[in-house]
């Protein structure tokens, strides 16, 4: 049998801050681990290309960034020490409650099978359809943060920003940093966002530093004169085969700027493809506005033996992912007897402490920047599934023509059946639904999502090893 | 046009042949950033209607930003890194199953 | 309480296509269905309009099969028309692969009896490698040949389904989803319909239609369903360009040009899941009659299971203890759609019996079928 086929004690699956800490915290107990990344380099999306960057210049990314060179330094000692097996380049196509790995690397597909498994599989942009959105030249916020860190690329001008988010503003500033102009940051938050979020302010002060750095974001655009439209409410995208203008509406006013790169964002949420294809239970988060899979206090799901650790459990950040991430470490090294349970006790007493200060911000920082239902439920002519080219109009009209939920809705119109897997699409369409049945959309639910959540060709799955027994009590004819 | 923050950037330059032109890049590039930085917006065009799609969100997820590399059809272009000497073509469509 | 000429029970294509014809005929009918998540065969279906290899032994399915195969085109016209949806029939016969020469013969000998047992009824014909590469020039190398028949074909199950609802609906029919039906009762001349949400609704006839679900609420009309669910599994690739015209058993390429490929049998209970040795086992098969399908991404897989009775025959009955009360559950809900929303809706709304279907009663499975749960 293959390496690839011998069971692991512990597999992590992500290096981003929740994974690298999961593996650093078990190696310091001496339970070894395997970390497969779907990256070439260490560090997620928050920390990429740390290691390789040409932004060397170290105030143009941030201190926030480079502080995961440290994390990025023990992932180092612990291969060196021989307790992490870091796996670079290996795409993750399953995982199953029998908690089987099927891992896709330089087109060699391998099921390995694991006794524990953390899954930290990160965050993505919360969908922001507005038409248009499909244009070449119109992008996520995030996707121009990737460039910039891992290639030092800055996209197209005229480049205009809109929605809400401290992401959103954090990559205006990188960019004026690096001497790259922004035409315009069309600010979508809901003129009360302020007033919403004021409740939460007393708690947010008890957390480090966010609400300081959130002030002095905003205060560097304001310096480099960049013009901030607030109260945007509509945006469109325009060009032909490419992006030329952005629409934004104020006022009830339409007006156009000139364009070549669109960025847009309205926050991130968790990626539940693996919670999902493992059907564990999720609740709505109302707060976050996504849905998440229920844990323990280790962050296990219902799946057992299965942890989630850093925003795919919801929306942390990178500080509290590290946190998430050596806590579900620390429970996994107490079962696989590497520590006693009191020692796991001991160990995580601070880190809960740690944790419960870090996430006094969220309540502030969720009820700040939640986007209006205007904005998560769009236009009936607006694209919702990019991959089946579905649009918002056609989505209500199966609905009010019978149809009960997402999944329906898939047999309905295959929205949701792309190569994406819904990824993009799965939030707005559960709103949709929600909003034309008058129902709230945690009764709405999610698409059922399965194996292979990433695409693998035939000829992949026919060379792949399965180990014995496996006997198949199947007949193919 | 896009720009190279970078100077100086001490990572090698290849070269990527992307339909009849010849593009430089940095070792470490995705395919992605590699069009992107020389301009190139437009990587595909849909199965569906034939509109003109490029990355969204670079990270894996959209999968917007589908190329032909090296012959290979729906190759992810945000996934894949760049190697000198790469053949690379626009999506158009659906994918084209040679023998 | 609202009130029904007929309940369908069960809004997959046994339903949905029932339902249809009984509109059809301007009954008040009523469809229940469940909400979003349910076992569902009609969404797993594969999408084969297929008589070839069906009914050895029992000519009247042959028949019953070859019937609505020659019918399809007609329903197919008529949903086109009420709903505007294509539900991209298409009829240009099917092929069943062999991978070898033994295979090969074994095939060819079963065809031959179904042909006798058929009256001359059901055609086909054998190609060798080479005729079947002038038909389907993707096959590999290796491939021995094939069986032929003009009568097979495909169509979109999930399109069909959306027609189907959306058809009854435009005839006056009521599609309810979200409607689970938990028990059904007599209630004076017709039926009370109880649904889990508490619901209850009053029909003077009722017909079961609810796939698996057909088990528990037969008993209650006097009915037999001894039904077990068989897990098929089906893979679906990215689109590709158009590859194969013709659908074979096991693989076709749809409409908007995915591939699907299947299908295990495996009694796996109400496990709807996949398992990667039985999808390997699928693939591999799949690869050896068309290498070229090597690059092809797979982007989804389902487990789909089949209401399957014990000799794989359909169940049609009428109840003998509750008049009124009907049967309907089989595994080939597109194949026998045109003969659903036809003669056997006919039936039900009050015409004569189907010749074939008379031997297609749960007697046959010698069950106590009079008693009353």
């Amino acid at each position: 049998m293959s390496a690839e086929g011998q069971k692991l004690g512990l597999a992590i699956i992500g290096a981003g801050p929740a994974g690298l800490s999961a593996a650093v915290e078990a190696a310091s107990h001496g339970v070894p681990c395997r970390l497969f990344d779907e990256q070439g380099a260490p560090g997620g999306q928050i920390y990429r290309a740390l290691e390789s960057t040409p932004l060397r210049e170290r105030s143009l990314l941030g201190a926030d960034y480079w502080r995961g060179g440290e994390l990025i330094e023990s992932l180092r000692q612990g291969i060196e020490a021989g307790l992490i097996d870091y796996r670079p380049e290996h795409t993750l196509w399953q995982l199953n409650r029998e908690r089987e790995l099927g891992t896709l690397s330089r087109g060699r597909a391998a099921l390995t099978q694991a006794s524990q498994v953390i899954v930290a599989s990160g965050a993505q942009e919360r969908p922001f359809p507005v038409p248009g959105w499909t244009l070449p030249g119109v992008m996520g916020a995030g996707a121009a943060q990737v460039l910039l860190k891992s290639s030092g690329v800055a996209l197209d001008q005229p480049l205009v920003l809109a929605g809400s988010g401290p992401l959103l503003l954090l990559v205006a500033a990188q960019y004026l940093r690096a001497g790259v102009p922004v035409a315009a940051l069309l600010d979508t938050s809901p003129k009360d966002a302020l007033r919403r979020a004021a409740p939460y302010l007393a708690t947010a002060l008890g957390a480090p530093d966010y609400l300081l750095k959130g002030i002095k974001l905003i205060r560097e655009l304001r310096r480099h004169g960049v013009n901030i439209v607030r109260g945007v409410e509509a945006l469109r995208a325009e060009g032909d085969g490419q992006l030329e203008r952005v629409g934004f509406k104020r006022q009830g006013q339409w007006q156009e700027i000139n364009a070549k790169t669109l960025l847009l964002h309205q926050g991130v949420v968790p990626n539940v493809q693996l919670s999902r294809a493992l059907s564990c239970r999720h609740r709505w988060r109302e707060d976050q506005l996504c849905w998440v899979p229920e844990l323990d206090p280790w962050g296990e799901s219902d799946a057992q033996d299965i942890f989630f650790a850093g925003d795919g459990g919801g929306i942390v950040g990178a500080e509290a992912s590290k946190l998430q991430g050596r806590l579900s470490a620390l429970q996994v090294a107490a079962r696989l007897g590497a520590i006693t349970a009191a020692r796991r006790d001991e160990i995580a007493r601070p880190l809960r402490r740690a944790l419960a200060r870090e996430l006094r911000i969220r309540p502030f920082l969720d009820a700040l920047y939640r986007p209006n239902e205007a904005w998560r439920r769009p236009s009936d002519e607006t694209l919702v599934c990019r991959c089946e080219e579905i649009d918002a109009g056609q989505i209500r009209a199966a609905v009010r023509a019978g149809c009960s939920g997402p999944n329906q809705l898939k047999a309905f119109l295959r929205c949701g059946m792309g190569p994406c897997q819904g990824r993009m699409c799965g939030l707005t369409v559960a709103e949709l639904i929600g909003e034309t049945q008058g129902r709230p959309t945690a009764e709405v639910g999610y698409y059922r999502l399965r194996s292979p959540i990433k695409p693998i060709t035939l000829g992949q799955l026919a060379e792949l090893e399965i180990p014995e027994p496996r006997a198949a009590k199947t007949e193919v004819d | 046009m896009p720009t190279r923050l970078s100077s100086p950037d001490s990572r090698p330059t290849l070269t990527l042949h992307f339909e009849q032109r010849e593009i430089s890049a940095r070792q470490g590039d995705s395919v992605a950033s590699a069009l992107l930085a020389a301009g190139i917006k437009s990587f595909r065009t849909t199965p569906v209607s034939a509109a003109p799609r490029g990355p969204y969100c670079m990270m894996g997820v959209c999968f917007d930003c589908l190329l032909v590399v090296d012959g290979v059809p729906n190759q992810q272009g945000c996934q894949v890194q760049v190697r000198d000497g790469m053949r690379i073509e626009r999506q158009l469509g659906a994918a084209e199953i040679t023998p | 309480m609202a009130t029904h000429d007929i309940a369908v029970i069960g809004g997959g294509l046994v339903g949905a296509a029932i339902a249809f014809g009984l509109t059809r005929q301007g009954l008040g009918v009523a469809v229940f269905d469940e909400g979003d998540i349910a076992y569902r065969a009609s969404r797993g279906n594969f999408g084969l309009v297929w008589v070839q290899g069906k009914g050895l032994n029992h000519p009247n399915y042959i028949e019953w099969s070859l019937r609505s195969s020659e019918r399809w085109s007609s329903l197919a016209a008529e949903l086109h028309a009420l709903t505007d949806i294509d539900v991209e029939l298409r009829q240009p016969g099917g092929v069943y692969i062999c991978a070898d020469q033994q295979e090969f013969e074994q095939r060819r000998a079963l065809l031959e009896r179904l042909r006798t047992q058929s009256g001359g009824r059901f055609e086909f014909k054998m190609l060798d490698h080479q005729a079947l590469a002038e038909r389907v020039p993707a096959i590999g190398p290796e491939v021995a040949g094939a069986s032929w028949s003009d009568h097979d074909g495909h169509a979109n199950p999930l399109y069909l389904l959306r027609a189907l609802h959306l058809g009854l609906g435009r005839q006056g029919g009521r599609y309810l989803s979200g409607a689970k039906v938990v028990r059904v009762s007599r209630d004076g001349d017709g039926y009370r319909i109880e649904r889990a949400d508490g619901e209850t609704h009053h029909a003077a006839r009722v017909v079961l239609a609810a796939g698996l679900g057909n088990v528990q609420l037969a008993p209650q009309l006097g009915l037999h369903a001894p039904l077990k669910p068989n897990r098929g599994e089906v893979i679906i690739t990215e689109r590709v360009a158009p590859l194969l015209d013709i659908p074979t058993h096991n693989l076709r390429q749809t409409g908007d040009g995915t591939l699907q490929l299947g299908d295990s049998h495996e009694d796996a209970g109400f496990d709807d899941g996949t398992r990667v040795e039985v999808l390997k086992a699928i693939v591999r098969r799949n690869l050896r009659l068309f290498p070229r399908l090597a690059s092809v991404r797979m982007v989804r897989a389902w487990g789909a299971l089949r209401v399957m009775p014990p000799d794989g025959l359909p169940i049609y009955q009428a109840s003998r203890s509750h008049p009124g009360a009907f049967i309907a559950c089989c595994h080939s809900g597109v194949t026998l759609a045109a003969m659903h929303a036809g003669p056997l809706a006919d039936w039900i709304a009050g015409g004569p019996v189907p010749d074939q279907i008379a031997s297609m009663s749960a007697e046959r499975f010698d069950a106590h079928t009079t008693v009353v749960a």
